[in-house]
């Protein structure tokens, strides 16, 4: 199913779906988005980018492993959780830190984050896990 | 102290996470199994230590105070428990390193390990009912996947059944617990248990809708544990995967499901004793009867094992019924005693397995002869299921035994002996069929002439003979020691009856 439209509306809009993403994971610490709906949007990404190619090539898109991707947001959400024991709080209690970055003004970085960061992660390696296995079945 | 309570969850998943990345490399996936593992087992002790020393501790996950947020608490019942998991999380996976193919192992064999291991130690360390639900799902999740890896035929006829019962037993608890949280506005279990009283003395019209809820967790969890009528799952899946995976289900999943019904049991729904442990008694006793029964008709041997697994489930149920403090000690020391012998067992058939090629006892046969250290150490934990002395399993049924006498309930203590010769006479048959009859010719692929009568193992099932040996060792020293060990096990029970303890340390940590 080869569909010049469709190839050359996802090379534009793949990029923008990235970011949208992107944008939904910052977002969603205050507001409706977050890891999870962001990691969705994520894999639609590579999902369009196989329904307009094949899943090989949206395989090759992603660069990485899926299980890498898995196993690296676990890794990344369970580290947000350990920085609390590191300074001496329980397990998985919030933190933040704030600086100062020239021309960007003040900022305010947390582990809630980090934890979103990972579930981002996770639901990406996931759904592209089974996705592709169906895809390349 | 408050590191201890997360770290068993905190290894395993960090293992699990490591091994998908290294994904590639079944040795260093190996190798990350079995150093979370042994972490984990590690870990087990000094937490069972620690609770020794300071009493049950607590923490409270993300510092929300008690009855809002989620505690982790241990008392001795839980720390015991979590070392059982890691003690046959770390022979499995020593085991598997030996008998596992390396194909289930590069799909993902040990990640799902350690997650069924986070799962499990989850389930026992939570002090809060909805998440208590949450690490059943975790641990029932990975233990899915783990049934069909690898994809043979009768595993997925197993895994139907198996999905199937258990996903109706998950939507029966979770139902539960939503009643639970419409009732009492918490789901935090030491705050429950005294709200649970409070609605009992306030509204006596309640406490029949609190003993329907009570049902509903007894069906929930008894599927789960695979009691009576609902325990036919079980023996339909347990021998479809390799035996590793067998082992590690055999010896933990069942007894997270004992584990959820002794701690409702015991912390929330006390209002009604005479009915509801009445009931767990009786199905206990049915339990047993129909497990063994149901066990002299197999002649496979894991299928033998598999339905074993149901009727000693019935001997914790029935200790549960009971409901004394001798008795409780007596359904704790029964869990260590069957984690332990059965797990090892399973470990066992797996062995003969790979040495004969097959689980029917009629191809199998002579093993005996050609391998006597196999059959002395089929022979310990066998016997010790069967409750011949000095064994753990004598000192486990005789302490449940001796608690039913205490209480004049001939009837209960008359069954469960009836079971225990029935037991011996399943497991005989295991001895006779596999190990004492000489082999059948056309599975005897190893002539005398040609190859020693002891035939050697080979270097895979010499390692998978370490955690069989590690084993059989501690069902040994579980009956030589027994006294020390039933001081332990009365202590988890006092903590379980005395449940002023549990409650204060929960919701009175402030960290």
């Amino acid at each position: 199913m080869k569909s010049v439209i469709l190839s050359t509306a996802s090379r534009l809009v793949h990029p923008l779906l990235l970011m949208f993403s992107v944008f939904l994971l910052l977002r969603g610490h205050n507001e409706p988005g977050g890891g999870f709906s962001g990691g969705l949007m994520a894999a639609s990404a590579f999902v369009l980018h196989a329904l307009a190619h094949d899943a090989q090539t949206a395989r090759r898109a992603l660069k990485v492993q899926p299980q890498t991707l898995i196993g690296a947001g676990l890794l990344a959400a369970l580290a947000a959780g350990i920085v609390a024991l590191a300074i001496g709080e329980p397990f998985l209690t919030g933190s933040w830190t704030s600086f100062h970055m020239p021309g960007l003004g003040e900022w305010t970085l947390g582990t809630p984050l980090l934890f979103d960061v990972g579930v981002y992660l996770v639901v990406v390696g996931v759904s592209m896990l089974i996705i592709l296995s169906m895809a390349e079945d | 102290m408050k590191l201890l309570l997360v770290l068993p969850l905190i290894i395993p998943l960090t293992a699990a996470g490591l091994s998908l990345l290294v994904w590639r490399s079944r040795v260093a996936q190996r190798a990350v199994g079995l150093i979370g593992m042994a972490a984990l087992f590690v870990v087990a002790v000094l937490l069972l230590s620690a609770v020794m020393k300071h009493g049950i501790c607590a923490t409270q996950v993300g510092d929300w105070p008690a009855p809002f947020g989620i505690t982790l608490v241990a008392d001795t019942f839980s720390a015991l428990m979590v070392l059982l998991a890691a003690t046959i999380g770390l022979a499995v996976t020593v085991y598997s390193v030996g008998a596992m193919d390396p194909q289930r192992e590069s799909f993902g064999y040990y990640p799902l390990l350690c997650v069924l291991l986070m799962g499990v130690c989850g389930a026992f360390l939570t002090g809060d009912l909805f998440n208590l639900y949450v690490w059943f799902e975790v641990m029932l999740i990975a233990s899915f996947v783990l049934l069909v890896l690898g994809g043979e035929r009768p595993q997925m006829e197993g895994a139907i059944k198996y999905v199937t019962l258990n996903l109706v037993s998950s939507a029966i608890l979770l139902s539960a617990v939503g009643i639970v949280y419409g009732l009492t506005g918490t789901l935090n279990m030491a705050d429950l248990a005294g709200r649970l009283r409070q609605i009992e003395m306030e509204d006596a019209g309640q406490g029949s809708f609190v003993t329907a809820v009570a049902m509903m967790f007894l069906v929930a969890f008894g599927i789960k544990a695979a009691a009576f009528p609902l325990f036919f799952w079980l023996p339909a899946s347990y021998h479809t995967p390799p035996a590793a995976v067998s082992a590690v289900f055999a010896g933990l999943l069942t007894k997270v499901g004992v584990y959820g019904l002794i701690r409702v049991f015991t912390l929330l729904f006390v209002h009604d004793i005479g009915f509801t442990h009445g009931l767990i008694a009786l199905i206990g006793c049915v339990t047993m009867v129909t497990g063994v029964l149901g066990a002299a008709a197999q002649n496979e041997f894991r299928r033998i094992l598999s339905f074993h697994i149901v009727s000693q489930i019935g001997y914790m149920i029935l200790a549960l019924g009971m409901f004394t403090g001798a008795a409780l000690a007596g359904a704790v020391f029964f869990i260590m005693h069957n984690i332990i012998a059965k797990s090892c067992l399973f470990l066992v058939s797996g062995v003969a397995h790979r040495i004969r090629g097959t689980y029917e006892l009629s191809r199998l046969g002579g093993l005996y002869r050609d391998y006597p250290f196999l059959a002395v150490l089929f022979f310990i934990p066998a016997m010790a299921l069967a409750g011949i002395p000095p064994l753990s399993g004598f000192f486990a049924k005789l302490a449940i035994i001796k608690a039913g006498l205490d209480i004049q309930e001939y009837v209960l203590v008359a069954t469960a002996l009836l079971v225990g010769i029935l037991t011996l006479f399943s497991m005989t048959k295991i001895w006779a069929e596999a190990f004492w009859k000489s082999a059948p010719q056309e599975v005897d692929h190893q002539p005398a002439t040609t190859a020693p009568r002891a035939a050697g193992y080979d270097r895979a099932t010499r390692i998978m003979l370490i955690p069989v040996i590690f084993l059989a060792a501690m069902t040994v020293l579980a009956g030589v020691g027994a006294e020390p060990l039933l001081g332990l096990f009365s202590r988890a029970a006092d903590e379980l009856l005395d449940t002023t303890r549990y409650i204060r340390v929960v919701l009175e940590v402030r960290s």
